[in-house]
């Protein structure tokens, strides 16, 4: 009863996503050759396609490009594509693993597979010397299937952050069991989800020789290192099923949009709090979860940190990238790019996401609300709504010239958006 | 030889009897109904208890949930796919390539009844046509199970 009398006040706020979103493109270009909707003066080129999962991507000062693929094709889980104008062509694969992690740091080439870490010495034409004798420098990490990917950045001090996906959804005795409780001190957080910090080079580090920099965090995909405040910034992917797990406490349109998708600017030490809280992005509180207790409205999460920024939930942040370029107008300088997958559990409320957000931010800080900034990857709005998206982007990355690379996991499209004027 | 012939008389006509039954049986109003009910309960155990993850036209979700449409673990051994209702599956499911991670929950507090409609509706749908799922059938499964 209860939540009836809620439900006429939460309609209206279930709205404002749509509308944020229909007010953010208000000024698209009609879809271009590469089928993307984007602010006026931008312009999408497909520099490459069926490549296999593109995950993420990394594009050298030359402006060629790498990019890992979750599965690896032909025993090739890496592949490195020359770049002539508008178009790429793959010159070479290596690494036989699969996996997502793809970053490029003062003439080393970083990837992962979904357990370790390794790095590649790049020449002065941004190629790598010996594609089949990398240095392993993390080993071990935990892949138990669900949240397997690891993806990494590097600071300015020789660091490199990995995440560990937590392999649950919301620390339940029985993982995504209808009304199961959470684990009492959830043993799943002492090695996973959270990030770990290493030496960028030192080699076969284990859990043990790195610093657990940061916990409670469910699931991180897209992270990046923000140059302004010198610090890394990362997307939580929140937990899913709210309404599956607990009927009696959730509508299907409550777990559709809830909980929100994060933004956390972190630092050694801090925890984003799962499983025991999530973000409401609407009541703007950290709510406890229904597994320990929580009702939907009681808060808790006393000592977590607060997220810097909130999205509509289960949108699958997937790429991060703080845009440094000097080609798009001022306004994007130091802003987030933010991937996202798109989402599977708002049904049988209607999939959402599949863009590609602009997240303003000012001083090191974001600065008012989030805008779409490339839309149409899914295809047909039936498309979209059902999940059946043709194409879902997942990394990002900013190419020499400013220009920003999108990849797509679904059909291994590479999109490369550039501002004409 | 006589034997033999008149054994294999008796067994064709004791097959055409059997399928002959089999199809008045079939095509009886009651069994009809009786496969629209269960396919039309289905739908609704489907929509509460799996649409989130298999997606309401079961195509499922890349790298996570695998699809239900024109695989063999749908369309195949009916006592593997109740196990999977029962105990849940915990395993990297390979189908056309693709592989799928997601753990899926036990659904064992599911009634026979509705297993068993729910299983018929898959196999009925998307697509997919295959032979019903009985109550007896998941009852016996359950049974075994422990």
């Amino acid at each position: 009863m209860k939540k009836n009398r809620l439900l006429p006040y939460i309609l209206p706020l279930m709205a404002i996503p749509a509308l944020v979103i229909s007010i953010a493109s208000k000024n698209p270009t009609p879809a271009d050759g590469a089928g993307l909707t984007l602010p006026s003066g931008f312009e999408a080129n497909i520099v490459a396609d069926n490549l296999g999962n593109a995950r993420h991507i990394a594009i050298t000062k030359q402006g060629d490009i790498y990019v890992k693929l979750n599965r690896a094709k032909n025993g090739k889980g890496i592949l490195y594509l020359h770049q002539t104008g508008d178009k790429a062509t793959v010159v070479s694969g290596f690494g036989n693993y699969p996996g997502t992690g793809m970053y490029i740091k003062d003439s080393y080439l970083y990837a992962s597979s979904n357990e370790d870490v390794y790095r590649y010495k790049l020449n002065d034409k941004g190629e790598v010397i010996n594609p089949n004798e990398p240095e392993r420098i993390v080993v071990g990490l935990l892949n138990r299937r669900e949240h397997e990917s690891k993806s990494v950045v590097l600071d300015n001090n020789g660091n490199i952050y990995v995440n560990v996906g937590a392999y649950s959804n919301s620390c339940q005795e029985k993982d995504r069991q209808k009304g199961s409780m959470g684990r009492k001190g959830c043993p799943i957080l002492d090695s996973a989800g959270g990030i770990w910090e290493f030496k960028a080079d030192k080699l076969d580090q284990h859990y043990g020789d790195g610093i657990h920099y940061a916990k409670g965090l469910r699931n991180v995909v897209g992270l990046d290192w923000n140059q302004q405040d010198n610090q890394l910034f990362v997307m939580q992917h929140g937990r899913d099923q709210l309404h599956d797990l607990f009927p009696d406490l959730y509508t299907t349109q409550q777990s559709a949009i809830e909980p929100a998708e994060c933004l956390y600017a972190l630092k050694e030490g801090d925890n984003a709090g799962w499983p025991y809280i999530y973000y409401d992005q609407e009541k703007h509180e950290k709510i406890l979860a229904p597994e320990y207790g929580g009702d939907g409205k009681k808060t808790a999460g006393e000592g977590t940190i607060d997220p810097v920024a909130t999205f509509p939930g289960h949108l699958a942040p997937d790429g991060l990238l703080f845009y440094t370029g000097n080609q798009f107008p001022e306004r994007y300088k130091n802003g987030a790019f933010i991937a996202f997958h798109g989402s599977w559990n708002r049904a049988p409320e209607p999939q959402a996401g599949y863009f590609v957000v602009f997240q303003p931010f000012k001083d090191g800080k974001p600065d008012g609300k989030w805008e779409v900034f490339a839309d149409g990857f899914a295809g047909t709005q039936a498309q979209k709504e059902s999940g059946n998206a043709v194409h879902r982007p997942c990394g990002l990355a900013q190419g020499p010239d400013g220009s920003l690379y999108v990849t797509d996991d679904n059909k291994g499209t590479i999109y490369k958006i550039s501002y004409k004027k | 030889m006589k034997f033999i012939k008149s054994a294999a008389i008796l067994l064709v006509l004791v097959i055409a009897c059997n399928s002959l039954k089999a199809q008045v049986r079939h095509s009886s109003k009651s069994t009809k109904s009786h496969l629209a009910l269960s396919i039309a309960n289905g739908k609704l155990v489907y929509t509460q208890n799996c649409a989130s993850c298999h997606q309401v036209d079961g195509h499922g979700v890349q790298n996570m949930n695998p699809p239900l449409i024109q695989t063999s673990y749908v369309l195949g051994d009916k006592v593997k796919l109740i196990k999977i209702v029962l105990n849940g599956f915990n395993e990297d499911v390979e189908i056309n390539g693709n592989t799928y991670s997601n753990t899926m929950a036990s659904h064992d507090f599911l009634k026979d009844q509705e297993i068993a409609d729910v299983l018929t509706y898959i196999r009925h749908s998307f697509g997919n046509k295959a032979s019903a799922v009985s109550v007896a059938m998941v009852k016996s499964v359950r049974a075994t199970k422990k």
